[in-house]
């Protein structure tokens, strides 16, 4: 007889090789083994490298005198300051594009972004050719662009354009004035901050008397109106103690008055412009996003126009358009990068750039910026779950 | 029609012919009252809409067509008033502006490269055309081989080099060159092979599993590598072009697909390691993707320039474009794992239970169920991706290579052509050029978008 049914009651016989447990645990552990294996072969070199190359390690050198002047610094900096200084004033220097670049990219992006679902075929043109092209266009490209062909091609600062006399644009970059605080000055800074506290307050009691009693009130502009009133009391009473140094030509060159450098005009407005092409198709598919049935209801419910935008489309699109906004967001901040192109002297420009030729710690240097945008993505991307957890549609 | 009874009721049985809409709701007018004039703010923004064209529109068209100055030798042609863009400078700039320094005797080289890979690509694009397979085998695969040995003059020596560095019996027998091919080389790789089977073989065969098919395998990854070395290393008798004096549209194109096509598989096997169940190489597969989608591209390409070389033995001294390659591959490999994941989501859970119901392996069910599924779908995300990797080829002008907008911007320097239309003649044409190109790539990741919706449509 011969056994047709092979080995009864016993194992399968097939072998340990072909247990899907076995299998992965003996991938998983090659997988190990080879990036273990990396990185200890790259140490080694990068050890034998830096020795026979004479590079120093560590980060020692952040204490060192950095010895290059920097043009556009926000906090006090000079040539005999660290290196860990001047990363501190590239840091600083991409922050500011960023913030600023972030603030006019969604302004730009909202206004385009409605725009293209306008009824008016004007606007609605404009707004489409506007993503269609920026959008199209390398962001380096139109950076150089605007550094090269629009901000240098400006006339010189003797024959500068004026705006109402306060305002100069030159090639020299754009010379706005200077604020000055004098005597009593901290008393309207707590007089603007008292006042967006009183602001929220009030809102938030406002919101639940609705509730309670369904009497609306015209929460806009009462708190508009305390915004604006509160610190202008707050600076008669204390004779105007906030002036503004309104720059001067004097020779060939303005005195007085913040000089905000073309390398930081160019890179904002290209990277806002360019961002902001992003931000409309976001906002754009966010309205789209909501349907129809919506407007109805909220037209049938016997809300105004503006109240169905405020109170019902708007808060639903939102939930579509902020995931992907804050990843443009990211992008602009990462795109700031793109400084180095053009001399401004952002946190690549000056760290991995200049920082990096003089004391050649490459390893060092390149871990550090990085390591600062990487943190900058992992703090972005928390808020971001945080936040899309809070919104997401409870569904059943 | 109407019927009158006998006691006079008169009952209509017809409709009244219904009036035309009154005049002002119909035609060219109310279309513009409707969506032009419709109110105050609606009417602001019209005419502020058409004084933007008509501020923006007629001076772009004077200013590259109409003003413009078509032939000329040097800058005196466009000098002058009133002056539009100087073509002649972007005629004279041509050869620069496509491919760089490269020597103007071995240009026909990159002339095939660029046709050949438009004669491989027009065919991949349209859906609808036969033999996919064979087709992408040949653009991803044989493609970037041919173009390798045709742009650089190939005979790289690569056997040399591996060699003697990894040779068995290469220190004891020393060099034999006969007809260019370096036997011990290839006797020394056959032997590897047979090594390396027989003991890949023999530990499966040990341990219980199928020795002779990972002998096979084996076998066919050491002949494909061989024979792209033999392809690399021989002397067709091409001059050998330092990719120094690369250049131009050329090196963008050569960052742009090689990008793409390395970035392709690193990204699938990414991808399919974000999702599996095992929980180190999940791990792993996240930490890289995530680590190179949060750093912006110039970091990475600081990285390959000045980094890279000190992880490498001592001695190994790579080409600053292949680094940049490095670089760029693996940044987009983190990107090209995010799409193709979305790919891999989207395939319902009923496909891997059909194919793990059928006795299919692993690796069986993507290769043959999951992944032509999930890559079809995602052609669109690939076109995006390669569209924001063709801009993003940009930055290497940074890192000193002269890509298609570094060669511009290095040609605004020559007195010849110093003229004050010489950089807005250089911007236009940059940007017609790259807008083209993204936005026909564009349009087409938006067409094949609807194609798939159509055949999906549930």
């Amino acid at each position: 007889m011969t056994d047709l049914a092979g080995p009864v009651g016993g194992r399968a016989k097939s072998s340990f090789i072909n247990d899907p447990k076995v299998r992965s645990i003996g991938l998983q552990l090659i997988a190990l083994v080879v990036v273990v294996f990396l990185g200890w072969s790259f140490t080694e070199n990068a050890r034998d490298n830096l020795a026979a190359q004479k590079i120093a390690t560590g980060f020692g050198f952040l204490d060192n005198t950095a010895g290059f002047g920097i043009n556009q610094t926000l906090i006090p900096y000079s040539e005999t300051s660290t290196y860990g200084r001047a990363f501190v004033v590239g840091l600083l220097n991409t922050l500011l594009v960023a913030v600023v670049g972030i603030i006019l990219a969604t302004i730009i992006g909202f206004l385009v972004g409605i725009g293209r679902l306008s009824k008016n075929f004007v606007v609605r043109t404009i707004s489409t050719v506007y993503v269609e092209v920026l959008r199209n266009l390398p962001p380096l490209f139109q950076i150089l662009f605007w550094y090269l062909a629009v901000l240098s091609a400006m006339p010189g600062p003797r024959n500068s354009i004026s705006l109402f006399g306060e305002v100069f644009i030159s090639n020299r970059g754009i010379i706005i004035p200077r604020p000055l605080f004098g005597d009593g000055a901290g008393i309207v800074v707590w007089a603007i901050g008292l006042a967006i506290f009183l602001a929220i307050l009030f809102r938030h009691w406002a919101a639940s008397r609705q509730e309670e009693t369904g009497r609306y009130l015209p929460v806009l502009r009462i708190n508009l109106g305390l915004l604006i009133g509160l610190p202008l009391l707050a600076m008669i009473v204390t004779g105007f103690p906030i002036t503004f140094e309104v720059p001067e030509l004097k020779g060939f060159n303005f005195v007085g008055g913040i000089q905000v450098i073309p390398e930081f005009v160019a890179l904002t407005v290209a990277l806002a412009t360019y961002t902001a092409a992003f931000i409309a198709e976001n906002v754009r598919s966010g309205i789209q996003s909501v349907s129809h049935g919506q407007t109805e209801a909220a037209h049938s419910l016997g809300l105004r126009h503006a109240q169905t935008l405020r109170l019902v489309i708007i808060p639903q699109a939102m939930r579509v358009i902020i995931p992907p906004l804050t990843s443009q967001y990211l992008n602009l901040t990462k795109n700031s990068s793109l400084a180095v192109g053009i001399g401004y002297p952002d946190l690549v420009a000056v760290f991995a750039g200049t920082a990096l030729n003089q004391t050649g710690q490459a390893i060092e240097i390149i871990a550090i910026t990085m390591g600062v945008y990487l943190l900058l993505s992992i703090i972005t991307a928390t808020v971001m779950n945080a936040y899309n957890k809070r919104v997401a549609l409870v569904e059943r | 029609m109407s019927m009158t009874f006998d006691d006079g009721t008169f009952i209509r049985n017809e409709m009244v012919e219904p009036l035309p809409p009154p005049k002002q709701r119909i035609g060219a007018v109310a279309w513009m009252r409707e969506n032009l004039f419709s109110g105050v703010l609606n009417t602001l923004l019209t005419v502020l809409g058409i004084l933007a064209v008509v501020w923006v529109v007629p001076p772009l068209v004077r200013f590259m067509i109409i003003d413009a100055v078509w032939t000329g030798e040097n800058r005196e042609a466009c000098l002058g008033p009133e002056v539009g863009a100087c073509w002649p400078f972007i005629h004279a700039k041509f050869g620069q502006l496509i491919y760089g320094f490269y020597p103007i005797s071995e240009r026909w080289r990159v002339d095939i490269v660029f046709a050949a890979g438009a004669l491989l690509l027009v065919p991949l694009m349209v859906l609808s055309w036969p033999f996919k397979r064979i087709n992408a085998f040949l653009f991803f695969v044989a493609y970037p081989v041919v173009a390798f040995v045709l742009l650089t003059g190939g005979n790289i020596n690569a056997s040399a080099f591996l060699l003697e560095r990894f040779g068995l019996i290469g220190g004891l027998v020393g060099d034999a060159q006969i007809g260019g091919v370096n036997l011990v080389f290839w006797v020394d790789y056959v032997l590897t092979t047979l090594l390396v089977m027989a003991a890949i073989g023999g530990l499966i065969a040990l341990l219980g599993g199928s020795g002779r098919s990972a002998a096979i395998t084996t076998l066919w990854v050491f002949l494909s590598l061989g024979l792209v070395i033999f392809i690399w290393d021989v002397d067709v008798g091409l001059d050998y072009v330092e990719t120094r004096q690369w250049g131009g549209l050329l090196v963008t194109l050569v960052i742009a697909v090689t990008g793409i096509v390395a970035s392709l598989p690193l990204g699938i096997l990414l991808a399919l390691g974000r999702r599996s169940q095992m929980p180190v190489v999940r791990l792993l597969s996240v930490i890289f993707i995530e680590f190179w989608r949060g750093v912006p591209l110039i970091t990475v390409l600081f990285f390959a320039t000045y980094m890279l070389p000190l992880f490498l033995p001592q001695g190994t001294n790579p080409d600053a474009l292949l680094r940049a390659l490095v670089g760029v591959a693996l940044f987009s490999a983190a990107y090209m794992a995010e799409v193709v994941r979305g790919g891999l989501q989207a395939i319902p859970k009923g496909q891997y239970e059909g194919a793990m119901a059928v006795g299919l392996t692993w690796s069986q069910m993507m290769r043959l169920i999951v992944l032509p599924q999930a890559l079809t779908l995602v052609i669109p995300g690939i076109v995006n991706s390669f569209i924001s990797l063709f801009k993003d080829t940009t930055l290497v002008l940074i890192v000193s290579i002269f890509d298609f907008l570094g060669q511009l911007r290095a040609s605004f320097t020559d007195p010849n052509w110093a003229t004050p239309v010489t950089l807005y003649t250089g911007f236009a044409f940059a940007g017609v050029v790259y807008f083209l190109f993204c936005f026909g790539m564009s349009r087409y990741s938006l067409f094949v978008e609807r194609r798939l919706n159509t055949s999906h449509r549930h």
